[in-house]
């Protein structure tokens, strides 16, 4: 009888032509929180896929020892049945059907005659939920609540079938600071409980906050296994990335010149209830060279204003003026603002930004066609040639432009979004959590690449719930609440809990 | 990575070597296996036609045959050209069976009943097809009511305007030139010979245009250091699609020469094809097709260019309700009953994506030429209507069901 509920032992799984995992060892003790730590295409996914399952036995070498017996699963199925159940970072809910139904999905609650008893099927629902701390009608659909509470009800789905190990991907990555904070209570408390959790995460602070050990992956490779007492962040980035960063920001020194973008008293509503103030009266500008973010929770009108903005692609009854450096300008459709010089690069990369079915050449070309006409017909050799100059200059990460955008790795999507943009050539980049669900080494890269746009004399708004990040890369800070400026700060001024205290300002009711 | 320039000075594609296999003949060889695999769908043509031509002892490759194989499957042809694009979109178009009926039968009023000149009948015609698009494109682009749904009501209401047009009645007797359309040979234009001259010059003039272009292509590929593929097999392509040209060009001399519905299509497929891979427009309903809301945030006006692809679809549901009425030299009720379902089968079976954001022209032409293939040799071998419609259903399903297959394979994790 050993300590570990879960020892992988030597796991070597590989794909056509790569080595995904190479002799992965991989222990857990009963009732801890462990951290897997690693950057994209580490193997942390693929290590989780063949935990549970979803790589069948067979398909890998090495052993999996769960509860001290070797397993062999054929599918998800199997690991469940032993109490191993996943929660992938996109969740698997079914938006139509009520909290309760997709509780007991494919596990309902029967009475007589197999018929599914409902009164059974929403009391269960309301202990489970109680267990994760959530107060909602079990008969409440999902998409009338919000992701937060969506990751909750993955989390009472995963104890209704008595969870004996809970794997979290990511868990975290759509959430705001405050359900973050919940959920990372939540494994603690369920800790408590005894349930042993396994979290994939990039947020180094919460894995901090969080977990008793820290194994670090890299290519594929389980580089170490860290005891909570010696975790440190610098450590950890250490083994991610394999090499020292000294500082996880570059070094940047503003010069700031005119004003290149103010916007004035910019208010949206609600696109289907027009009588919801969404973005209510911001002003704000931006100056050449200048790196400005805006912060705030989500929900606090921060998309919903860069939207509004580009093209009116959010909203209802917009009003308010842009003026680009002095100027009134219109920016009523995309065409007029990337015209104007604006550009917009959004939040979720793979819903709005990206034609993953198409390769990076065509992506990059996507907002600027015009510019390789020539005789009327799109020059497509100009058009090799300058996704082959991005693909250089951006380092992003693809054998060639040819390749298909939805086989890169997010950083790399990311970089492939910022070359578009960036080739149409604009004054004022608005660029909406340019790194989330990237890993260190190339959020390194976006903030170079943001640092070099600034110095050109280009006007760059980053958008960004993690504040250190905009602490650390940014030149001022507007804080966003309720659809409103709460708040600017000069960088020096800048503190997390100022920064904090004014994202979570309230009007006065 | 401070070189952030739009255009930065380094020009050295490190993407043109992606394939560095020490073994010349490796490489070769994989390199004819992708493309093959690319071009399954004309693989897969050239196994129907050989198939057919065993089972028919020889009658399908008959000079004959082979020009009545472009002369019956024009109408299909062309709407297969205009459905690929719609479904490349992302969208689908039910009506164009309907809206060719009814385009006939307008056509049957202008040019008989009115006896308007034959070419102003064509072009008025032209246009009621490009109002219907404008009709079904206002829908589903500016109101945002799903293509099913609109060309579904299209299909109902357009095949009952042709019944109101047609009073229940058949509209007939056309005349030649409007006929020519259908029934047509340009040896009818030049005088008749054993061999063809026409037809001969013309398949020549193809070929050289066709060599010309594609040594052109691959000059200019391999002078921004793209992958070209490598010579002995791009010569081994070019002389075997010069015996291909050759040899059809040979039967069509032999039996009345260039059949007018073939100078149609051959416009049509050249054009769209450099439409759907060289303009913007083109490139933008790969985009919309691909995520609509990424071709939205990137300035695509993707609301005009959806309603644009619904009119151009109107006219080529047009003049494949001109062609089909040529043909039959009759307006009738029945005219484009199932058309639809025979171009979207095309466009599927050529490559097309359910979800949208691919599909080629060519793909949709050979998908075309094989349900075509298989009408015809079916036909020859004395097949029964209702076997050939089991057939072609089964041969859809399965060309679908191998596409995915190959993706899947493809795929990855």
């Amino acid at each position: 009888m050993t300590t570990n509920i879960l020892e992988m032992r030597g796991i070597t799984k590989t794909f056509p032509g790569v080595k995904a995992l190479q002799d992965v060892t991989l222990n857990v003790a009963r009732g801890e929180v462990h951290a897997i730590c690693g950057e994209n295409g580490a193997g942390k996914s693929t290590l989780m896929k063949v935990l549970s399952g979803v790589y069948p036995h067979g398909t890998y070498t090495g052993d999996i020892v769960f509860e001290d017996e070797v397993v062999e699963f054929k599918d998800i199925r199997d690991s469940e049945a032993k109490g191993i159940v996943i929660i992938h970072q996109e969740l698997a809910l079914s938006p139509y059907l009520s909290i309760a139904e997709n509780i007991f999905l494919n596990n309902e609650q029967r009475g007589a005659l197999g018929l599914i008893d409902w009164n059974k099927t929403n009391t269960e629902a309301v202990k489970l939920l109680a267990r994760v701390g959530l107060r909602e009608n079990p008969t409440t659909k999902i998409m009338d609540i919000g992701v937060g509470k969506q990751q909750l009800v993955e989390i009472a789905k995963a104890l209704s079938k008595r969870v004996k190990l809970l794997i979290l991907d990511e868990p975290t990555a759509a959430l705001n600071d405050e359900d973050s904070d919940h959920l990372l209570n939540l494994m603690l408390h369920l800790k408590g409980q005894g349930i042993t959790s396994i979290i994939i995460s990039h947020k180094l602070n919460e894995i901090k906050k969080v977990s008793d050990a820290v194994t670090v992956i890299r290519d594929g490779k389980a580089i170490e296994t860290i005891d909570k007492v010696d975790v440190t962040e610098d450590r950890i980035i250490k083994d991610m990335v394999g090499r020292d960063l000294e500082h996880r920001y570059p070094d940047h020194t503003p010069n700031i010149g005119e004003e290149i973008l103010r916007v004035e008293d910019w208010t949206a509503h609600h696109p289907q209830d027009p009588t919801r103030v969404m973005v209510d009266n911001v002003n704000l500008n931006v100056r050449r060279g200048e790196i400005v973010g805006i912060a705030g929770l989500m929900g606090a009108g921060r998309t919903e204003f860069a939207m509004s903005l580009f093209g009116r692609t959010y909203g209802s009854r917009i009003t308010g003026k842009v003026f680009k450096a002095g100027k009134e300008i219109k920016t009523r459709t995309v065409t007029e603002a990337i015209d104007n010089g604006i550009a917009y690069a959004t939040e979720d990369r793979k819903t709005y930004g990206l034609n993953l079915i198409e390769d990076i050449k065509r992506n990059i070309s996507m907002a600027s066609l015009g510019k390789l006409v020539k005789g009327g017909l799109v020059d497509d050799n100009e058009e090799f040639k300058v996704a082959n100059e991005y693909r250089t200059s951006m380092n992003i990460k693809a054998p060639t432009v040819l390749a298909k955008t939805g086989k890169l790795s997010g950083g790399n999507q990311q970089k492939v979004v910022l070359s578009k943009w960036i080739y149409s050539n604009p004054d004022v980049l608005i660029l909406d959590e340019p790194t989330r669900g990237i890993d260190v080494g190339a959020k390194y890269e976006i903030y170079a690449i943001i640092n070099a746009l600034a110095a050109q004399g280009k006007g760059v708004i980053v958008i960004s719930s993690e504040l250190p990040e905009l602490i650390g890369i940014c030149d001022r800070i507007y804080t966003l609440s309720e659809g409103r400026i709460t708040g600017e700060f000069p960088i020096d001024d800048a503190t997390p809990e100022t920064l904090i205290k004014h994202m979570t300002m309230e009007k006065a009711r | 990575m401070s070189d952030l320039d739009t255009k930065p000075a380094s020009n050295t594609p490190e993407g043109a070597q992606v394939n560095p296999s020490n073994s010349k003949a490796a490489a070769w060889f994989s390199h004819v296996i992708a493309d093959l695999g690319k071009n399954g769908i004309f693989v897969a043509l050239i196994v129907v036609v050989v198939l057919f031509s065993f089972l028919t002892d020889g009658i399908l490759l008959r000079p004959q045959n082979i020009s009545n194989l472009i002369v019956q499957n024009g109408y299909i042809l062309v709407l297969a050209v205009g459905m690929v694009m719609v479904i490349i979109a992302g969208h689908i178009d039910l009506s164009v069976g309907s809206v060719a009926a009814f385009v006939g039968a307008v056509s049957g009023v202008f040019a008989v009943t009115w006896g308007l000149p034959w070419w102003l009948s064509i072009i008025l015609s032209l246009l009621v097809g490009a109002l219907v698009g404008v009709w079904q494109g206002f829908w589903i682009a500016f109101v945002g009511i799903p293509a099913f749904i609109v060309t579904l009501a299209g299909m109902l209401i357009f095949r009952g305007l042709a019944l109101v047009v047609l009073g229940n009645a058949n509209i007939g007797s056309f005349p030649g030139e409007y006929r020519a359309l259908g029934n047509g040979f340009l040896t009818d234009v030049f005088g008749e010979f054993e061999l063809d001259p026409l037809t001969l010059g013309v398949a020549a003039l193809a070929i050289i245009a066709l060599i010309v272009q594609q040594v052109r292509t691959r000059r200019g590929r391999a002078a921004y250091g793209q992958e070209v593929e490598p010579l002995v097999w791009f010569v081994g392509k070019l002389v075997l699609i010069t015996v291909g040209i050759g040899m059809f060009a040979y039967a069509l001399a032999s039996y009345k020469g260039i059949p007018v519905t073939l100078i149609v299509l051959a416009v049509l497929i050249l054009v769209y094809g450099i439409i759907m891979n060289r303009s913007v427009f083109g490139r933008h309903i790969y985009a919309i097709g691909g995520n609509l809301h990424a071709a939205e945030l990137s300035g695509v006006k993707t609301r005009n260019v959806t309603f644009w692809l619904f009119v151009n679809m109107g006219v080529l549901a047009a003049l494949a309700g001109l062609i089909f009425t040529a043909r039959l030299n009759l307006a009738g009720p029945k005219a484009g009953d199932g058309f639809e379902l025979e171009a979207i089968s095309a466009a599927f079976i050529g490559g097309a994506a359910v979800q949208g954001g691919v599909g080629t022209i060519g793909g949709a032409i050979i998908g075309g030429l094989i349900i075509g293939v298989l009408n015809n040799g079916m036909s020859i071998m004395g097949i029964g209507i209702e076997w050939q419609q089991a057939v072609k259903g089964l041969v859809l399903l399965l060309a679908v069901a191998f596409d995915v297959y190959n993706k899947r394979r493809s795929g990855g994790r």
